[in-house]
């Protein structure tokens, strides 16, 4: 592939730190998360068959105006994922395009659901 | 237990009992730290239950810890739980779980033992013994019984049974439910209670290419039931499924919804302010009843030979047999009002009753957690094991994740957080010494002695793949993606072959 199919994607980690690698164009943010070995715990469990929300990415917000539109499906899953924000989308359903270039992509934190953090079975006895 | 047994425990409790390195080397066990270091050995875990909590503890561990060795128990000889023997058959993607599950299967330090029961094949406390840490995933294998008069007559069923029925468990595979009368009733509106309706009202056609086992397709086939009711205590605003099965629903082939427009009065208005999630699912339920259906949905649902719908604000009251009592025919509904709003809303049963006729009950009210073993505590109330963050109250050494830890509800991504979040806590315990590594612990050397005696032998994750792979043949020949084995004894047989 030469030079001017790459687009350099910035990614936020759970971490706050700041990893930056280049995907070819037309792939998903979910195939660059694979092809470049990103370490993000559990993301993409469902493989981008629109199953799961794990792959859920925070955009800016005029990188988001450009994104596309959102399928109804798309929605349907973004619903269930923890931290949904107004430029949540699914990485799987986002492919890489030039006019992208140099985004940078929040994964969110896995603030798992509120119940875990009340401790379960201690108030009874 | 018998003397024999007893003074093999004793024997092997002197051998393991003080863990002394030299006694476990001198049975072929070898510490694998290249460190050398007096203070801590290699830290060996153990999860009891192969499902998405089992695998997902374990990949976080792995990952995580440069030398844990982690083992997985698991009571049947095939793997990943509820992902084989839930998720219904029409959905595969969500299984492709299973890939990520099968890379853990096998890591370096990774093992994973079928076909062992904990709590009866070997105990919590033997297990202790053999490792520095035991957790608990062993998922929610009963269900909420509905505590009313009939609940036993046949004609009716849990789901967990019901699914378990259509997916190959083994202990469900005689079930044969009744599916000879027109409707259905079934209790509960959670994805389960969608789970089973849409197996009821799907054509044939669709469901051949899946991996439901053969003896259900044929039963479904010649099924008479043509209208599904789906019964929630509480509201339309209250409905516990989730938008893409609601979804699915309206849009499954051959079947119409039937909701009734009064149910639905005066809630747009309410809808508006409703966090996103509950208002994009409410709009979809509302328009579904609400508007009539234009164009080609109009053409489809004329179409439609079945049809499904949700009855609100009804609870179940009494089964209604037929008169000689040999079987049901029927359900009494107590009517609700709702007192509050929201998720949080709540019924109160009044007089008035509703009779439904049908022939089917399926109660979907939800599944439950049991001990299964005496050592380790229960909550009875809430039905889950006590723990703080996956830290088993009052039993260091102990920890849960999964269905077992947080009660039956939650997707597989919210399992696997929380999945994480107990396995952090492991990994928190071992760097601040709470959890104590200064000693070795033998692990599976000891537990296969203990097996041994007890006359189980383990199914191997190669074994679980020969099963895989001869399911995966059965089921080409019949063009589905497998045929699942539904005889624990065929399974064993395959997988030591
Ligand atoms: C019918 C149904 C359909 C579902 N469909 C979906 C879906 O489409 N998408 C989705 O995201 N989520 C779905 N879920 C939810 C998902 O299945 C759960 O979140 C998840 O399986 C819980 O994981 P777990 O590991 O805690 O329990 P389980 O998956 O139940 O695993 C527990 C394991 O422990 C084993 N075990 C039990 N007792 C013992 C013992 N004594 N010794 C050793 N092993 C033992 C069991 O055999 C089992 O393998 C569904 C749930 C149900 C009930
Ligand atoms: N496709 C999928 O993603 C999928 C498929 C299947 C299952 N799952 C998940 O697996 C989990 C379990 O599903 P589930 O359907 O078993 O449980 P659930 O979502 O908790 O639903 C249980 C239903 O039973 C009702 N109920 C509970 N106790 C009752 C009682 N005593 N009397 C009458 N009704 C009662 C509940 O009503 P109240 O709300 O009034 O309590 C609710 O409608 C859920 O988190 C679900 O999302 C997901």
């Amino acid at each position: 592939l030469r030079a001017e199919d790459k687009v350099t994607v910035h990614f936020v980690n759970r971490d706050g730190e700041k990893i930056t690698v280049q995907g070819n164009t037309g792939d998903s943010l979910l195939d660059v998360v694979i092809d470049k070995n990103l370490d993000f715990d559990g993301f993409g469990a469902c493989e981008g068959t629109l199953a799961c929300s794990t792959c859920h990415l925070i955009f800016e917000k005029d990188v988001y105006k450009q994104l596309g539109p959102i399928t109804d499906e798309e929605m349907d899953m973004l619903d269930l994922a923890y931290g949904l924000t107004d430029t949540s989308r699914l990485g799987c359903q986002i492919c890489l395009s030039k006019s992208l270039d140099g985004m940078t992509v929040k994964v969110p934190e896995s603030v798992s659901d509120v119940r875990q953090s009340v401790d379960v079975g201690t108030t009874t006895s | 237990m018998n003397e024999t047994k007893d003074c093999f425990w004793k024997r092997i409790l002197k051998i393991y009992g003080n863990t002394r390195i030299v006694s476990v080397c001198s049975l072929g066990y070898l510490g694998t730290r290249s460190v050398a270091s007096t203070a801590a050995h290699q830290p060996k875990v153990c999860i009891v239950g192969s499902g998405p909590a089992g695998f997902y503890t374990a990949q976080h561990l792995l990952k995580n810890h440069q030398s844990l060795q982690v083992d997985i128990y698991e009571k049947l000889p095939v793997p990943f739980g509820l992902v084989r023997f839930g998720v219904a058959p029409d959905h595969p993607e969500v299984k492709n779980v299973i890939n990520t599950f099968t890379q853990t299967a096998h890591h370096e330090r990774c093992s994973f033992y079928g076909n062992v029961t904990v709590g009866s094949d070997i105990t919590v406390d033997l297990l202790k013994r053999a490792y520095h840490a035991v957790i608990l995933s062993y998922g929610a294998e009963g269900n909420r019984s509905l505590g009313i008069p009939g609940e036993g007559l046949p004609g009716v069923y849990s789901a967990k049974d019901f699914v378990g029925w259509y997916n190959g468990l083994p202990e469900n595979k005689s079930l044969e439910p009744d599916l000879s009368s027109e409707t259905a009733v079934i209790l509960g509106q959670g994805n389960v209670a969608l789970d089973v309706a849409r197996i009821l009202l799907s054509p044939v056609e669709l469901l051949k290419k899946t991996d439901i086992t053969e003896s259900s397709l044929e039963a479904i086939a010649a099924s008479k039931i043509q209208r599904v009711l789906i019964v929630g205590r509480r509201g339309p605003l209250q409905v516990a499924c989730t938008i893409k099965e609601l979804r699915e629903m309206i849009k499954l082939p051959g079947s119409k919804p039937q909701l009734d427009p009064a149910d639905f009065e005066g809630l747009k208005d309410v809808i508006e302010d409703l966090p996103r999630p509950r208002k994009r699912l409410s709009e979809l339920l509302l328009k579904a009843a609400m508007e009539k259906p234009v164009g080609k949905e109009a053409e489809r649902q004329a179409a439609a030979s079945r049809c499904w719908g949700f009855k609100f604000l009804r609870s179940p009251v009494e089964i209604l047999a037929k008169a000689n009592g040999a079987r049901a025919v029927g359900i009494r509904l107590a009517v609700n009002r709702l007192e509050g709003s929201g998720d949080s809303a709540r019924v109160t049963p009044t007089e008035g009753r509703e009779d439904v006729n049908c022939g089917l009950i399926i109660n979907s009210i939800g599944y439950q957690s049991l001990p299964i073993d005496p050592a380790v505590p229960f909550d009875y109330k809430q039905a889950v094991i006590p723990n703080t963050m996956g830290r088993v109250n009052q039993a260091p050494g102990l920890y849960c994740s999964g269905w077992v830890k947080r009660g039956p509800t939650g997707v597989i991504a919210t399992t696997m957080n929380d999945s994480f979040d107990t396995a952090r806590s492991v990994l928190q315990d071992l760097e601040s010494g709470q959890l104590d590594t200064t000693s070795a612990k033998p692990g599976y050397v000891f537990v296969k002695a203990v097996l041994e005696q007890q006359g189980v032998s383990p199914v191997s994750f190669t074994g679980w793949e020969k099963i895989d792979a001869a399911e995966i043949m059965k089921g080409k020949e019949a063009g589905k993606p497998r045929e699942k084995l539904l005889d624990v004894a065929e399974m064993l047989k395959l997988a030591r072959a």
